[in-house]
């Protein structure tokens, strides 16, 4: 008596028997028919062609025929929607049985028929059941509004649901509230600009005491929910983490996760001070180790999430080093994952484990998982700089093993190894060679040519060892073409008399023979580089490298920030933002971080110290700013100023202005940390000198951006009138600024509109924030006669006396002439102090990222910008603003931009442009400075050169 | 949130499906099966498949693919977390989870996945609640039903699912009334080479099967309750007291259930109740090698060990093993090149060895790859933390109950290097 009988009918006339069946007097004839219906539908086969026949015995008694009257009518409603609404009336007559069983199981099978016209008659019932006394109804009749909401969302919102549904937030029984909850966030996101779930700190003691009670489901919904809220401030976020706590002791792994995920986002919050915020730290470590001992597939999510945790915060995790050692039997992308954490968690202290766990992986059976132990070690030894050598000497090891894939997996890496500890570990080359032969993927290949162009002035054999590969040119991949392309020419450059005629046989390879352009432009180069100036060839090719470091595989702070605030999602398993991959991007807000507060005990931070207090000070030292206008009054105007005040002016100035003493202290370490790296990265210098010898033409070659930034200079505005002639007594001043080649310019149209000439002309600026003085005098030669304009280009200078103005980029100008002297102010734009030299180092950019703190960071959309990255780079580029790296992601492109300030305050950007689709043009502009006061302006100088 | 799922079985055919929402068609699946033939092998089908449309999120137990399909971001561990409460349930409704019977169930299946999601949302995983809507089958209430016409859907309203207690129903009545509690400790470990522990770790469930008339308060407590730092535990743990006064305070589930289970990480030290000594070698030139390995009791507190299994995966070079063992049967699979050695109880007087040659593939050099050595073993009457339960307390109920405390230690992931 199983239920395999029911798939047995398989001739001719089923249906037609099955009709037979479900129109007989016998109840149970009936039941079975049905019973034989549902298990032919649940294989996929079509019975929908007795739907008359199986809603005819929906009126009944029996609650198992009716349960599976209700099953077949869910499935088939949507394509017999006429005869659908025959099952209409017995819905709403159920709606109002005694039984709340039956109440509730009408109202959830009516939302799961997806027909327009029921829907209508849904509305009634519906409304009823929210109000039910019966809080079992009440929490089917919330996921039923998601469900209608789903077919018809005007309807929903008409109908007044909506704000029922936030009623039911409050209700008594916690299975209620979370049902509520669930329902509005499923709503919320295919609405993400509605305030559906607008949480106050009334709510969230709601969700948090409903939280303690509902099902593991319900805890769910309400964590995540309580992740979207920001608290006010740290002592709230603490009493949340407080209440949250305990759900890491839970049995479900996804309730552990989601508190983990509000508890890594409010932590954000805390002090590092508070004892609370230590506390915290610890409570995290058990409930994620206890995750990986879970089913394998929850450890893969739960690994994919651990590894953000552990970029964002490896304190949690830093002695659980041993959970993450691979076992065997482990499925491979669960041993994946754990190499990957284990890279992270890597230091000083464990690494002899590290290695030795490696190594053993190194000779499992798995390939892939092979490859990636070998590459680990190389990852190691380029993280942690003690362990270097015994990594080296793994490795070697592991290349005496003679095993194919792990002989190339270690010389790719050994590769790496040169690029971080130059001229340390070249005594292993030897033994590389050794292995040349056995070499058969393009990468392995490449990268032992690197090394042997790299380093041939210490092989005796380079030129024998680089012509053997020439031999089969043709057929390399392009990879190795281009390593041996540039692998003969360092060996021409370093020996130059034994291989002429290997780098001719290159040269003519790569630009005669060959059709792939990347190849012959190279080649090009090469040849024009070598016969030019073969001292410059010398320069560029063997230019000195920068190092590189292991931050290449973190993901960017920024995004990471965003993926924290997304733990346990989809998002948190493929590490990209939702927006990059959710079902038609449905305008997903982005989350962030909340930011630290200042409240009472987080001031005397050491942290919030350097910012809080001086401009706490300032506030008192700064004059108001009608004292200024009369320091002004007082300027000397007589002699016009001849040159730029001397630099120690500031200096003196020093405790008076923000931005010269209160930021130069905050600019110091900053400043230091740039001289510091500057020495790493020569390869931006090396163009520039090259420049010189090699004519202007092949400079864009090497470096697009200083090329062309110096030449075409930065976006000018049109004149603007400064000053009117009403208030000037006929003269009109109006003008613009300009930056070109290094220097700032004040273009100045004056018109005499008085009866009179106008002679003797001066100007004078008060101070003002960024030190703008008049460079030279103004000098107009002959005297003004009536309704006369020359036109004036006064050069300015950076660096007068500096004093914090209000905003920050007011100018205020006197000028005088022979009638009297006037005063106007203006605003410029930020960009004309964008300096040349604004490109920052990638690494130097990483570094500086992360180490401004995220309380500086400022979010701007610049809107109506149809651009794609390529024009916008070129556009800031014009303007001093330098893309420093970009990185695509799902259509989305990031450019990581950098510019510094005549007065040296750098300013980082992350510009977010989403060029695939038409209908988005806005781009999202984060801003990082150590001075936060001037990210404004510079959005503001975004838009200007952005938008003309 | 959940959409559908869909069973399919090691074979690749679809053999049910169901969905909450909208129908989506079984052709997504095409992109399940495209990952499958990736994965080479079904253990290593990665949990998370992306489609253009869908997210196929997918667990494999008992030979049989749960793929749910979901179109919105969702928690994926919510998903999974779900996918195995219905293997759970599954295995709980029919005794085992397995293609035919879930064919000979179908209905029954049916009825059961439409009570656990509402629209995606769990609506009632806790099994009590769910054999309270739905009867699970038994042979007899077949017969039954057919002679009477009575079926086996509840009508009651299942009144756990309101209380603040749903994981209890009312009304319980025994006439024996019991309570026993299973303290079962799994030692995963790694030891390399030498014999060193390289890392250990216990994961530790207290496994209870209760059977008390009325609503019983039960409290348990420990001797060391100190060695319980992680822990998770079954919803009706009251936490608070556990917190303050480390006392686990409950009123039971009806039945069997999990009450907490636990971690004792690898920075505590972990005894290793057993060794293994190993003397595998594979020459270059010959094609014979030589195999030899000892199991012996390390730190075992007295306690015997049973159950021992020793298994192993040889290397692809080998071709055959001719072996001898001390006690115990032994089998080599060929194809599969999988080494099974049943030991059976060990005597600590005349350890089992088992001792012989492999025959390798002739010409080849030899094989790159050491072969790991997995155990499996028993020991009773042992909690190798040295948890030990001090005293279980009834409150609420009048009656006397029957109690009892069962200790035992296995091994989990149990590994040697060789």
């Amino acid at each position: 008596m199983t239920d395999s009988k029911y798939f047995t009918t398989t001739k001719k006339g089923e249906i037609f028997e099955l009709k037979a069946e479900l129109n007989s007097d016998k109840k149970e004839k009936k039941k079975e028919a049905v019973k034989k219906v549902i298990a032919s539908m649940t294989v996929g086969k079509d019975v929908s062609a007795l739907f008359p026949d199986v809603v005819n015995c929906m009126q009944t008694d029996n609650l198992e025929l009716k349960k599976l009257v209700y099953l077949y009518l869910m499935n088939y409603a949507k394509s017999q929607p006429d005869m659908a609404i025959m099952a209409v009336n017995t819905f709403v007559k159920d709606c109002e049985d005694p039984n709340p069983l039956i109440r509730a199981l009408a109202v959830r099978t009516m939302g799961c028929i997806r027909v327009d016209k029921i829907t209508e008659y849904l509305c009634e019932p519906l409304r009823k059941c929210l109000k039910d006394e019966d809080p079992y109804v009440r929490k089917t009749a919330a996921v039923c509004v998601a469900k209608l909401h789903d077919i018809n969302a005007q309807l929903v919102e008409d109908q007044g649901f909506l704000d029922t549904l936030k009623d039911l937030i409050s209700d008594s029984n916690p299975m209620v509230v979370a049902n509520a909850v669930a329902a509005l966030s499923e709503i919320a996101e295919s609405h993400p600009s509605s305030n559906l779930l607008d949480l106050n700190p009334q709510s969230i003691n709601k969700l948090l005491t409903a939280l303690n009670e509902c099902t593991e489901w319900g805890q769910i919904f309400i964590l995540d929910c309580l992740a979207n809220y920001t608290p006010k401030d740290d002592r709230e976020a603490q009493s949340i983490c407080e209440r949250v706590t305990p759900r890491l002791s839970h049995a479900n792994s996804a309730v552990v996760l989601s508190a983990v995920k509000v508890l890594m986002k409010f932590m954000e919050m805390l002090s590092k001070d508070l004892d609370y915020y230590s506390t915290l730290l610890k409570k995290l470590a058990p409930p994620l180790v206890t995750l990986l001992s879970a089913e394998p597939e929850l450890q893969y999510v739960a690994l994919r999430n651990i590894n953000l945790i552990v970029q964002k915060r490896p304190e949690i995790l830093k002695h659980e080093m041993k959970v993450f050692f691979v076992k065997y039997n482990d499925p491979i992308y669960v041993k994946l994952e754990k190499l990957d954490i284990m890279i992270r968690l890597a230091s000083q202290a464990n690494i002899a484990q590290v290695l030795a766990e490696l190594k053993e992986y190194a000779t499992e059976v798995d390939v892939d998982f092979v490859r990636k132990a070998v590459r680990a070690i190389g990852r190691c030894a380029i993280k942690v700089e003690q362990s270097a050598e015994r990594c080296v000497s793994t490795l070697l090891d592991l290349i005496q093993t003679k095993v194919n894939y792990v002989v190339q997996e270690a010389i790719v890496v050994i590769k790496d190894i040169f690029r971080k500890y130059p001229n340390k570990y070249e005594s292993v080359i030897a033994t590389l060679c050794e292995n040349l032969d056995s070499l058969d993927e393009p990468e392995a290949r490449a990268a032992m040519i690197w090394i042997v162009g790299e380093y041939a002035e210490r092989i005796d054999n380079a030129d024998e060892l680089l012509e053997s590969f020439l031999e089969g040119f043709h057929d390399e991949s392009t990879q190795v073409q281009l390593q041996l392309l540039t692998a003969i020419v360092k060996l021409f450059l370093k020996k130059p008399t034994e291989t002429q005629e290997l780098v001719q046989q290159v040269l003519s390879l790569a630009t005669q023979d060959s059709d792939n352009p990347d190849l012959r432009d190279r080649g090009y180069i090469y040849w024009r580089l070598l016969s030019t100036d073969p001292v410059a060839a010398k320069e560029v090719v063997l230019a000195e490298k920068p190092l590189i470091s292991e931050e290449t595989d973190l993901i960017e702070p920024t995004l990471l920030d965003e993926l924290i605030c997304y733990i346990g999602t989809l998002a948190s398993v493929y590490h990209k933002p939702p927006s990059a991959f959710v079902e038609g991007g449905r305008g997903v807000v982005h989350k962030s971080l909340p930011p630290r507060t200042a409240s009472s005990e987080s001031t005397e931070s050491p942290e919030a110290a350097p910012t809080g207090a001086p401009s706490a000070e300032q506030a008192d030292v700064i004059p108001p700013q009608g004292d200024l206008l009369g320091d002004l009054l007082n300027l000397d105007l007589g002699p016009p100023v001849s040159g730029p005040p001397l630099a120690t002016t500031s200096v003196q100035m020093g405790p008076v202005d923000l931005l010269g003493g209160g930021l130069d202290s905050l600019m110091g370490d900053e400043s230091e940390g740039i001289t510091g790296t500057n020495f790493t990265a020569p390869p931006a210098a090396v163009p520039a000198t090259l420049g010189a010898p090699m004519g202007s033409g092949l400079n864009d070659l090497f470096d697009l951006n200083s090329g062309v930034g110096s030449l075409s200079g930065s976006y000018v505005a049109p004149k603007a009138v400064w000053l009117p002639a009403m208030k000037a007594k006929g003269l009109e001043i109006s003008g613009t600024f300009t930056r070109q080649v290094g220097s700032i310019t004040m273009d100045l149209q004056l018109t005499n509109k008085a009866l009179q000439a106008m002679t003797d002309f001066a100007i004078q600026f008060n101070r003002n924030s960024f030190g703008l003085a008049p460079a030279a005098p103004l000098q107009v030669h002959a005297p003004l006669s009536p309704n006369q304009t020359v036109e004036i280009s006064l050069p300015l200078s950076s660096v007068g006396s500096v004093m914090k103005m209000e905003p920050l980029n007011n100018l205020q100008v006197a000028v005088k002439n022979n009638i009297d002297v006037f005063y106007f102010s203006t605003l410029y734009s930020l960009h004309i102090l964008f300096v040349e030299d604004g490109k920052m180092d990638r690494q130097m950019f990483l570094a500086t990222w992360k180490d401004i703190p995220n309380e500086n960071e400022a979010q701007f959309q610049i809107r109506d910008c149809p651009l794609n990255s390529e024009a916008v780079s070129t556009k800031l580029q014009s303007s001093n603003i330098f893309t420093v790296a970009r990185r695509t992601v799902e259509g989305q492109d990031m450019l990581y931009q950098s510019l510094k300030l005549t007065n040296g305050i750098w300013v980082l950007a992350e510009l977010r442009v989403q060029p695939g689709n038409p209908s988005l043009t806005d781009l999202e502009l984060s801003l990082k400075c150590r001075a936060p006061e001037v990210s404004q302006h510079v959005h503001q100088a975004y838009e200007t050169i952005l938008k003309n | 949130m959940i959409h559908s799922l869909f069973l399919i079985n090691s074979s690749g055919d679809i053999f049910l499906e169901k969905h909450w929402k909208s129908v989506v068609s079984r052709s997504v699946c095409d992109y399940f099966f495209e990952a499958q033939e990736r994965a080479t092998e079904a253990e290593n089908v990665p949990p998370v498949i992306p489609t253009p449309h869908h997210y196929l999120l997918s667990v494999y137990r008992h030979k049989i693919f749960f793929v749910a399909v979901i179109q919105t971001e969702v928690p994926p561990l919510f998903v999974i977390e779900f996918l195995h409460r219905v293997v759970d349930t599954f295995q709980d409704y029919f005794g085992v989870c397995s293609e035919p019977v879930i064919k000979d169930n179908v209905v029954v299946v049916y009825e059961v996945l439409e009570e656990m999601l509402d629209n995606g949302f769990p609506l009632a995983t806790e099994s009590n609640i769910l054999k309270e809507l739905i009867k699970p089958p038994t042979i007899l209430r077949t017969v039954v039903n057919t002679i009477t016409g009575s079926t086996n859907v509840g009508d009651q309203l299942p009144t756990g699912q309101l209380s603040v207690v749903p994981w209890r129903r009312t009304g319980v009545k025994y006439t024996n009334n019991e309570a026993y509690f299973d303290v079962i400790e799994e030692i995963d470990a790694i030891i390399d080479k030498s014999g060193s522990t390289i890392t250990a770790e216990i994961q530790g469930v207290i496994d209870a099967c209760v059977k008390l008339t009325g609503m019983p308060d039960l409290t348990l407590s420990f001797m060391n309750p100190r060695l319980l730092d992680d822990v998770s535990f079954h919803p009706c743990v009251r936490f608070k007291r556990w917190e303050s006064e480390r006392i686990l305070s409950f009123i039971p589930p009806d039945g069997n259930f999990r009450l907490l289970s636990y971690h004792v990480s690898a920075q505590n030290l972990v005894a290793i109740p057993v060794y293994v000594k190993h003397n595998i070698s594979f020459r270059d030139s010959s094609s014979l090698g030589r195999f030899e390995i000892t199991v012996g009791p390390k730190q075992t507190m007295g306690k015997a060990i049973e159950g021992v299994i020793v298994t192993s995966q040889m290397p692809k070079g080998v071709l055959n093993m001719s072996l001898t063992p001390s006690q115990g049967v032994h089998t080599f699979d060929p194809v599969t090149k999988m080494l099974s050695w049943d030991v059976g109880k060990i005597n600590p007087q005349k350890l089992p060895s088992l001792k012989g040659t492999m025959s390798l593939q002739a010409g080849a050099s030899k094989p790159d790859e050491n072969p790991t050595i997995n155990l499996q073993f028993k020991i009773q009457q042992l909690a190798i933390s040295g948890l030990k339960v001090n005293r279980l307390d009834m409150y609420g109920e009048k009656y006397k109950p029957f109690k009892g405390i069962k200790y035992m230690t296995k091994a989990g992931k149990f590994q040697v290097r060789t």
